[in-house]
């Protein structure tokens, strides 16, 4: 079987200029949405507790609220969680106030109005943790780009880390855009799902940047557009199917790993499907415009290396 | 072209039936158990409770599956039973033979699980995965220690010994006073402050100082070392972590986790409970160290005789010391715990005999020293009381006065019980006080659910993947799915061994590292396709392929690797799960889907001197 016959190269660079409006268009309508709307973080983050009660039947949210508020809580919120018959309550941190107490109390509301509500799980995490978090959290980002940009630079160009990271972050910025855009819960794993894609999309930039490598030495003649648009040509069979399976996976987490997974799946799926794009039609005018020249990337120690192999 | 020398078949065959080997044991499941374990800190769980034990069930005639002792740190014995019912009974039977007194008991008994694998897995160390809270349902705590406290309470000690040290030196000061984290000391007179100044060099070294002021009013300001306030909030952070085991000793849970977390905190897990506030009642408790004197006139054998049915001298307590010897002791207190700064094992400089040394700040030496003069030749007890009940820890000779706040133990104790005595003394309260700062309460069911869910949908996609690429490069498919399957093994059998724990982050990677792990095989699958396109040999196509795509493969494994890892040092909780067997799986990824994939090729391939045809799909378009 195969999905991919493309007999004749993909003119891709003629067309650069309009994927990266495009691409700067998405990226400025996150930015925007993050500013404006924010992140909705869990509350790993902000600090805070977190009940999550079930009940024998389909729960009642609206009657969960009232009951909590004749119960003299204030400022929570309460929603389904995966099922109907789960609910999940927040609690904001407040001064003088302790955890336990707090979580016994709720339980012990919820449970005098209705007695097959059971607890399920609690999470309590102090506002010092919160500000730790985050700060590792951005910490690990931060290092992350380092890392790879350093090592593309390394392996190739510089002008090839920065643009698969720019590239890269892009799609960062993108899946942040999206929890900011409908407010979905960003927790730590949904963290840990966004460092996860930019070290694996940074892979595409690594495929086509090798491929591109390649064609410099076997085109001789070949202007870098032509270079360039065999080098995407050739890998986007690969890349699309590699995506493709990843996204398998992820699907199957999406639809069987239940709600502790979904935003973690979800994560993963904006990342995976932005990273085709971006890491192909993104980076590479990048390069381009970068300035990428055979003498960049074809060194004399590479040539003798050439000749071993072959 | 495409042969591997023998070594690396051997290799991966190797490979292949050690990582069957150390994954087996996740499939047996778990039993019930019961665990003992010791209550307390001086106590050893040894051969000759095990046969107690065994001897006990066999009179009530329970036959137990299996029974484990493991000497290490304090022992700990777990007999697998059949059933939950027998693992009740059996839990009953073991904690009427151990502990007679049910009101003091010296050994835990617990309920817990243990895998079903046959002894011969668990003596070459394969264990089955070690499951996180999210997985088993259990308590978590974070506990952040008071390090301002810890500091606050080693300089008003050390004040205390400044005052004390310049009286008895008649070295006139115009008031020592704590300001924050500084003591300020003031004179009148140059000449007293250098020889303050060179006292507190000698007999305080904890002290940094720095002079200032003029005339009549000069100051010596004293701040504490960094050194010596690093050492401080360890010793701190270690004596908290003690107390802590010695009470959820009492909890009775089968595995705690009990763990330092950078500097200054302290993660407490506790498997199966469910109810934190019982757990956070005990965690908060507080125990105390006493000094008493022994009442020597009443430590007469009659007297004892009488003690020990009841009738205890007026004035007086009957404990029995820990080597089993009856003691009379009085209720008067001569020093508590608050007096006691820190105790460490040692060595007595003559006799080379183990001891324990405690410190005392300058109140408590000053009483040390008062009591000692007295009762030369006497016998004082030190007693370890918690929930009102006391335990005479040791009941030494006093040979001669002991001034200065440094006190030695010792008689009889080999390296390990003055480990202990030491530690238990530590041990009695907590040393700062700590607070709750992250608390995960995760039911047993919830735990199940998210066990099956996990492991459904690393199935389901796994299957779908397989499939997929079983479809689209035909043999080659094939290959490349055995060589995920190869990795599924290598990554299980890994973390089994490492005993990492998996929580539901952690078998998220798993899904995932599998999604990206087919890259690898992606390109190389393409690689030969491009290959054989463009009129390459088969052979040449195959060894083309994955010489090409090595580079490639490596590349981008680095650069994963490079967020793993970044997520691993940086991430805490649930991430640090994710990021260990993502890292984990990079490492296998890289071994299966090159090495064990291209040893199945060559196998098929590699030997056959003309292949007309290979399968790897419809390559024939151009």
């Amino acid at each position: 079987m195969e999905f991919f016959k493309i007999r004749r190269d993909i003119p891709f660079m003629r067309h650069a200029l309009v994927f990266n409006i495009i691409s700067a268009l998405i990226f400025v309508a996150a930015v925007v949405l993050l500013s404006t709307r924010g992140l909705h973080f869990s509350i790993e983050f902000t600090g805070g507790t977190v009940v999550e009660v079930r009940y024998s039947h389909a729960a009642d949210v609206d009657g969960v609220r009232n009951t909590l508020e004749k119960g003299g809580f204030t400022d929570f919120s309460v929603q389904n969680f995966g099922t109907s018959q789960d609910v999940l309550v927040r609690l904001p941190i407040k001064d003088g106030q302790s955890t336990s107490v707090l979580a016994d109390n709720v339980m012990k509301v919820l449970t005098d109005a209705d007695p097959s509500a059971t607890k399920q799980r609690v999470e309590y995490v102090g506002p010092q943790v919160g500000e730790e978090l985050a700060y590792n959290g951005a910490l690990a980002l931060a290092i992350t780009c380092l890392g790879i940009v350093a090592y593309l630079a390394l392996r190739f160009e510089w002008k090839f880390g920065v643009a698969a990271i720019i590239a890269n972050l892009h799609d960062v910025i993108i899946i942040l855009g999206f929890f900011a855009l409908f407010q979905w819960e960003f927790s730590l794993p949904v963290l840990a799902a966004v460092l996860a894609v930019l070290g694996y999309s940074v892979n595409e930039s690594v495929v086509v940047a090798d491929r591109i490598r390649e064609n410099f030495r076997k085109m001789r003649r070949a202007e870098t557009t032509e270079i360039i648009d065999n080098a995407i040509t050739r890998t986007i069979s690969r890349t699309i199917i590699t995506h493709g399976s990843t996204q398998l996976m992820v699907t199957s987490m999406l639809i069987f790993g239940g709600p502790a997974l979904h935003y973690f799946a979800l994560a993963l799926t904006i990342g995976i499907c932005f990273g085709i794009y971006s890491s192909v039609l993104v980076m590479a005018p990048l390069v381009r415009w970068l300035g990428v020249k055979r003498e960049d990337l074809i060194k004399p120690v590479k040539e003798r290396k050439e000749e071993a192999v072959v | 072209m495409n042969r591997y020398p023998l070594w690396v078949y051997i290799t991966v065959a190797t490979a292949l039936i050690l990582g069957a080997l150390y994954t087996l044991p996740n499939f047996f499941g778990e039993a019930p158990a019961v665990q003992v374990s010791s209550a307390r800190a001086t106590l050893k769980v040894d051969s000759s409770v095990m046969t107690r034990v065994e001897e006990a069930l066999k009179s009530a005639a329970i036959q137990p599956t299996g029974v484990f002792f493991d000497p290490t740190n304090q022992g700990n014995l777990r007999v697998r039973v059949a059933d939950l019912d027998t693992q009740q009974k059996a839990k009953e039977i073991i904690e009427q033979a151990l502990n007679p007194d049910k009101a003091n008991p010296v050994y835990t008994v617990a309920l817990t699980m243990l895998s079903r694998s046959p002894a011969w897995l668990t003596s070459i160390h394969a264990l089955p995965m070690y499951l996180g809270l999210d997985l088993r349902g259990g308590v978590h705590f974070l506990m952040q220690v008071d390090m301002r406290a810890v500091i606050i309470k080693r300089l008003e000690g050390l004040t205390g010994d400044l005052r004390t040290g310049l009286r008895d030196k008649n070295l006139r000061h115009n008031g020592i006073a704590r300001e924050g984290d500084r003591v300020v000391v003031r004179f009148r007179d140059a000449d007293t402050r250098d020889k303050a100044s060179r006292f507190i060099q000698d007999q305080l070294p904890d002290f940094a100082l720095l002079e200032s002021g003029e005339g009549e009013d000069l100051r010596l300001t004293a701040t504490l070392k960094p050194d010596a306030a690093k050492r401080t909030q360890e010793s701190a952070v270690k004596q908290n972590i003690q107390t802590l085991h010695n009470r959820i000793n009492e909890l009775g849970v089968a595995e705690p986790i009990i763990q330092q977390q950078g500097p200054d905190r302290v993660i407490v897990q506790l498997p199966g409970v469910q109810d934190p506030t019982k757990a956070k009642e005990i965690l908060g408790r507080t125990a105390t160290l006493e000094i008493r004197m022994v009442d020597e006139e009443n430590m007469t054998p009659s007297a004892l005789a009488a003690a020990s049915t009841g009738q205890v001298p007026f004035g007086d307590e009957y404990y029995v010391e820990r080597n089993g010897q009856p003691i009379i002791v009085r209720k008067q207190v001569v020093l508590t715990g608050e007096r006691l700064t820190d105790a460490q094992p040692g060595f007595d400089s003559q006799t080379r005999e183990p001891t324990v040394n405690l410190t005392l700040d300058a109140t408590g030496a000053r009483i040390f020293k008062d009591v000692t003069r007295e009762s030369v030749g006497k016998r004082m007890a030190i007693l370890l009381i918690e929930k009102g009940k006391g335990e005479v820890v040791t009941a030494p000779v006093i040979r001669t006065e002991i001034g200065g706040g440094r006190v030695q133990i010792s008689g009889r104790m080999n390296t390990t019980e003055a480990n202990d005595t030491a530690l238990l003394l530590r041990a009695g309260s907590l040393a700062a006080p700590m607070e709750i700062i992250e608390e995960r309460t995760v039911g047993p069911s919830l735990g199940a659910e998210n066990i099956s869910k996990g492991f459904h949908s690393t199935l389901y996609g796994f299957i779908a993947l397989s499939l997929f690429i079983m479809v689209y490069y035909a043999l080659f498919g094939v290959f490349s799915a055995v060589a995920l399957c190869a990795n599924v093994l290598f990554l299980i059998a890994l973390l089994s061994l490492l005993q990492a724990t998996l929580t539901l982050p952690g078998i998220a990677a798993i899904a995932l590292t599998l999604g990206m792990a087919i890259d690898a095989n992606v390109l190389i699958n393409e690689r030969i396709r491009e290959e054989l396109r463009g009129g390459a040999t088969p052979q040449a196509a195959i060894a083309a392929g994955y010489e090409r795509a090595f580079g490639t493969i490596l590349d981008s494994n680095v650069t994963t690797m490079i967020a793993g890892l970044a997520l691993l040092i940086f991430g805490s909780g649930p991430v640090r799960g994710f990021a260990v067997v993502h890292c984990l799986g990079i490492l296998t990824s890289i071994f299966s889907s090159v090495v064990v994939s291209r040893s199945m090729v060559n196998l098929v391939y590699g030997s056959r001197r003309k292949i007309t045809r290979v399968a790897i799909g419809n390559t024939a378009w151009k």
